[in-house]
């Protein structure tokens, strides 16, 4: 038990500890310097503006509507960007003709699309959902695309000595073979929407973090702006531990480093 | 015993030539013939890269032959068949399958039903020793447990025919005569045509009616070798002077082809 205590204390002790101590140095050393609070505000004041927030009813409604947002475009970007993989790679002439574009498209920011879509989509939260779909959408294609072409010649002959067709050759090889790729498209999607529905707000919301975070510009509430930062801190450790608990859960058997041991 | 019974595979001039990437062409194999009875147990020894896996997968349907016809119970093979097992150099599990979800891969695919699946499946696992191991995941299992899964699999859907590609060539020596004799018990259990390609001299005779002796560049049956050694062999079997006799025999075939690539 002492030796339990001992362990988390080892591991946890010293983020904690370090963490402490910069908000000790940010909460000090500015002042000691004549630094403005208005330009850095120190944590005691960000803590304030944040409960201020809190307590005007501004934090969890916003708070819910980009996590709606970005969950809601990384899901449909990604079931897409999956189902695309799958006709991608399963008919040569299709991936011959859609692949060239499919690159092009992703050398091209998509951020950038995002005025055009809050244009045509309007102002609600559809437009951010999309943009958070088509940013998620192209890391989870080309790894789902990677993921699918990747397999042991040896499994594929397994499936056609039994004369599996092409849909179950998908289902029980091809498609579990290639989780831990499509994981690490999710991996990196999940983050992006994020950043999708963010820019969507910033162009034109009338909700959300994003909308809240421009208003508090607007009105140069730097230290209220601080604790939106938190809070979108807070919504992409949310989002990212997500996707995380899945990985874990789905992909158990790929990785190195496996919780179970065998007898050799 | 009629006069001779029609094979139940027949291999006949079958020649194998692979295209390479920079266009010429490479004999594999090259005016093979071999027959083998129904229930019987054959092996196919050889050195390396005589075209001992490019034979097994085509009678597996896997490749198609270059000239020649294989056939099976008088049907020219065309592609691959359901009552044909398959067992690897390689287990080739699916390591995010259970052992019991790997072994019923077969019956999956062919959507056998299901509950008696289920109960084959468990009875596969006990023939090959691996009861108790039913829901351990592949990576769990060490070299040898994981091949006996790979041929419970292989019995899955009771294929008449059982093709092995050198299935304990990663195995160590132990792991692999404890398996050599576990192969026996099941063959004699289930009596199946088993065709199964070996580097090991010892394993051939030791298990097999009659070995085939590969010779290679291009590939082609050398020598084809009757093992009149009488049933259930054993580890014993092994100092039969038949057994000792037969060894030698096929060991100076390959010190002869090793002198001629001198
Ligand atoms: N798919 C392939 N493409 C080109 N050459 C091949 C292919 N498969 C086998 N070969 C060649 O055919 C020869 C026989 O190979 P193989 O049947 O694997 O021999 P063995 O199993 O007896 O070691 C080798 O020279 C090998 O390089
Ligand atoms: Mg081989």
């Amino acid at each position: 038990m002492k030796t339990r205590v001992a362990a988390m204390l080892e591991r946890y002790g010293p983020p904690i500890l370090g963490g402490i101590v910069m908000l000790l140095v940010w909460e000090f050393v500015p002042a000691i310097f004549n630094v403005s609070k208005l330009l850095l505000p120190p944590p005691s004041s960000i803590a304030q503006s944040l409960w201020l927030i809190y307590d005007r009813g501004l934090l969890v409604e916003n708070f819910l509507v980009t996590l709606a947002e970005a969950l809601l475009g990384f899901t449909i970007g990604s079931v897409t960007a999956i189902f695309f993989a799958f006709i991608v790679t399963r008919s040569l002439i299709i991936e011959r003709t859609l692949m060239p574009y499919l690159v092009g498209l992703q050398a091209l920011p998509k951020v950038a699309l995002a005025p055009l879509i809050v244009v045509w989509v309007g102002i609600g939260i559809e437009s951010k959902i999309l943009i958070a779909a088509i940013i998620s959408f192209f890391p989870v294609l080309i790894n789902a695309i990677v993921g699918f072409s990747t397999v042991e010649a040896e499994k594929i002959d397994l499936m056609r000595s039994l004369v599996a067709s092409r849909w179950q050759q998908f289902r029980i090889v091809i498609f579990p073979n290639s989780l831990p790729f499509i994981f690490a498209g999710l991996n990196v999607a999940i983050v992006l929407s994020i950043t999708g529905a963010l820019v969507g707000e910033f162009i034109g919301a009338d909700r959300g973090l994003g909308n809240l975070l421009l208003q508090l510009n607007f009105n140069m509430d730097i230290s209220g702006m601080f604790a939106v930062l938190t809070v979108l801190a807070l919504l992409g450790i949310v989002l990212y531990a997500l996707v995380r608990f899945l990985h874990v859960r789905f992909v158990f058997w790929a990785k190195p480093d496996n919780l179970r041991s065998g007898p050799n | 015993m009629t006069a001779v019974a029609r094979p139940l595979i027949d291999i006949r001039d079958v020649r194998k030539q692979f295209r390479s990437r920079s266009g010429t062409f490479l004999e594999a194999l090259s005016d093979t013939s071999l027959a083998v009875q129904a229930k019987q147990f054959l092996c196919i020894v050889g050195p390396s890269g005589c075209g001992k896996s490019t034979l097994l997968r085509m009678i597996a349907g896997l490749e198609t032959v270059s000239g020649g016809t294989i056939e099976i119970d008088g049907v020219p093979i065309l592609g691959p068949r359901r009552d044909i097992g398959l067992v690897f150099q390689s287990p080739v599990l699916l390591p995010w399958r259970t052992v019991l979800k790997n072994v019923l891969v077969p019956a999956e695919v062919l959507k056998l039903n299901s509950t008696s699946s289920q109960k084959r499946a468990h009875d596969l696992l006990k023939l090959v020793g691996l009861d108790g191991f039913a829901d351990r995941y592949p990576d769990e299992l060490s070299g040898g447990m994981k091949q006996r899964a790979a041929i419970a699999r292989a019995l899955m859907h009771d294929p008449d025919i059982l093709l092995m590609d050198e299935p304990f060539g990663a195995l160590d020596a132990l792991t692999r005569e404890a398996m050599n004799l576990e192969l026996l018990r099941i063959w004699q259990a289930s009596t199946k045509t088993v065709v199964l390609v070996t580097h090991s001299i010892e394993e051939a005779l030791l298990l097999s009616d009659r070995v085939a002796v590969f010779a290679p560049r291009p590939g082609f049956v050398r020598e084809l070798i009757d093992v009149p050694i009488a049933r259930p062999r054993s580890a014993a079997t092994r100092s039969d002077p038949v057994f000792i006799r037969l060894a030698e025999k096929l060991r100076s075939y390959f010190e002869a082809d090793k002198d001629a690539g001198k």
